[in-house]
């Protein structure tokens, strides 16, 4: 597969948007889908479906290993070592949400500590937020530097006697910041305390492999990886499935119902309470297809030709401030203009065909920290091409040319 | 209208250069206003005098230029109104961005109607309803939260 002539396996491009060619600049926010996912929910839904993992029939059968192939797919993809590592929820909230729940749950407790950093989405603050309220736990924040970066010193000089969890994100929403996740494992393990990754943003662009980062666990969200909406993986180290208490209750998930007990199954099952999102799993199997096809080198590439790209032509704007100047960066250009909120930058760029993000991206901490209310952000996904930087730039002077009228 | 359009003078002018803009000394009433979802903020100062007229009125705040002119803008034209005729304008104007063609009322003078409109572009984005209209809903709980102590007496 030529990832020059990406384009043509999305749909979504063959369409004018308002009179104009789409040029998708929001895919960390939600990236696009290919047809072939496309048309595996369609032939799924009209040939193939059944519940799974309850009757014996044969299309209950035949769903329920289309829906665990998916899972083996998965633990190729990101390389874990067991395919029970991998937990499909609703999302990479729910994921982080499982993990908050139940480890708090059992290990932490009033005076315990957890480190997050400065960077996280409010998906992986949150979520702990709850126990810092239920639990009296505390939450020390790891600092970015000047470069939106956060580094293994910055993290360490948060750790102390008292630290039971580190939850960071492996590549930032708004900086792009790559952070050093295997080096912060490894020290966190010296010390016995387990890391959790939100690797929202590193999952559609990095290459994956669990059993090198050595955390603890890892949420990733199926619909930025050219995948379905309404999914999401949890890889969780096997010791830890088996260790923790059950997220949620309900079918599926038990071994033995009794009216005074009640065992639970094995894993996955454990963690998978309820119908789940059936189509979008066995659908996601063709989304990992898509990215193996491609290639995770050429992808990298492609898209690191692309940062560079568009890095060098939003300079060229002395009005354009970048945000974030990371040692190492991925997929993400967010930038403000002086003098124009970034609100009506997204909405005059839109008029051109151009989507973009403008807000807080869900980063309300860190755009405090930069002194922002907001920030425009310009995402890649595979699709993109140098074209569509220009037209991002083409379109960034129009809005320069309107205010300053 | 297209979006596009409603980048025009009026809005850029009270959008770049808010008037009424800062907090004020004795004001009696004020309310804040915020948009979660893409952290615009507003705060308004209200003074109403003993027979609950508009004696002044100001804001401090941060957002987009939609956010920025609509409140300058508004308290623009909400000076030496009453209550009552406040509420109304509030009322008609929050018509006119979500549905209604026209603002229809003899509160207010042409051009004022005239600025008005220039906001009714946001009709059909939802995301930018709330920019336009995140003042004007702090205006209306600012008044109530007055009308709330004067009953209350």
């Amino acid at each position: 597969m030529k990832i020059e002539n990406i384009k043509k396996e999305f749909p979504i491009f063959n369409n004018k948007i308002e009179n104009n060619d789409l040029v998708y600049l929001d895919s960390a926010n939600s990236s696009q889908k290919p047809l072939v996912v496309v048309d595996r929910i369609y032939d799924f839904y009209t040939k193939e479906f059944s519940n799974i993992g309850r009757s014996v029939h044969y299309l209950a059968v035949a769903a329920t290993n289309l829906y665990e192939n998916t899972r083996t797919a998965v633990q190729k993809y990101i390389n874990a070592k067991d395919k029970n590592e991998i937990v499909f929820t609703k999302g990479a909230t729910e994921a982080i949400n499982l993990v908050a729940s139940t480890f708090g749950q059992k290990y932490l407790n009033e005076g315990d500590e957890i480190i997050i950093t400065e960077l996280e989405h409010h998906s992986n603050y949150v979520p702990w937020h709850y126990l810092r309220k239920n639990k009296g736990i505390k939450i020390n924040f790891a600092e970015i530097d000047e470069h939106g970066d956060v580094s293994l010193e910055s993290i360490e000089k948060q750790i102390t006697s008292k630290t039971k969890m580190i939850a960071l994100t492996h590549l930032s929403n708004v900086t792009g910041a790559i952070l050093p996740i295997k080096e912060i494992t490894e020290l966190a393990h010296s010390k016995g305390i387990p890391v959790l990754v939100d690797g929202c943003q590193s999952a559609p662009h990095m290459k994956m492999d669990m059993q090198d980062l050595n955390c603890d666990f890892y949420a990733i969200s199926c619909h930025k990886m050219y995948g379905p909406t309404g999914l999401g993986v949890l890889y969780a180290k096997k010791k830890w499935l088996d260790d923790l208490p059950p997220y949620q209750g309900g079918g599926g998930m038990i071994n033995e119902v009794k009216k005074n007990d009640i065992s639970y199954g094995e894993l996955p099952n454990k963690f998978e309470a309820g119908t789940m999102a059936t189509a979008q799993v066995i659908a996601f199997n063709e989304s990992i297809n898509f990215l193996n096809k491609i290639g995770i080198n050429n992808l990298i590439n492609h898209e690191n030709d692309l940062l560079n790209y568009g890095e060098e032509v939003l300079r060229k704007n002395n009005f354009v401030k970048l945000i974030g100047n990371p040692k190492k960066k991925g997929a993400v250009l967010s930038f403000t203009i002086d003098g124009i909120h970034p609100h009506d930058i997204a909405t005059i760029l839109d008029e051109d065909g151009v989507a973009i993000r403008a807000g807080h991206h869900c980063c309300q901490i860190l755009h405090e920290k930069l002194g922002l209310t907001a920030s425009a952000r310009a995402s890649l996904g595979v699709y993109n091409t140098r074209d569509d930087l220009d037209k991002l730039n083409e379109s960034i002077n129009n809005c320069k040319k309107i205010f300053n009228k | 209208m297209n979006l596009k359009e409603l980048y025009q003078e009026i809005i850029l002018d009270h959008g770049k250069n808010p008037r009424n803009l800062g907090k004020f000394e004795n004001f009696n009433k004020d309310a804040k206003g915020h948009n979660p979802l893409c952290g615009d903020k507003v705060h308004l100062f209200l003074k109403l005098d003993e027979y609950k007229n508009v004696k002044d009125i100001s804001f401090e705040g941060e957002g987009c230029a939609i956010s920025m002119a609509s409140a300058s803008i508004m308290t623009d034209l909400m000076k030496g109104k009453s209550e009552k005729e406040a509420k109304e304008i509030i009322h008609k104007f929050l018509d006119m961005i979500k549905e209604k063609d026209d603002i229809n009322t003899n509160l207010l003078e042409e051009d004022e109607k005239t600025k008005l409109m220039s906001l009714g572009g946001v009709k059909n984005y939802p995301m930018r309803v709330k920019c336009a209209t995140l003042s004007w809903h702090a205006l209306s709980s600012a008044l109530d939260d007055f009308q709330k102590d004067v009953t209350t007496e």
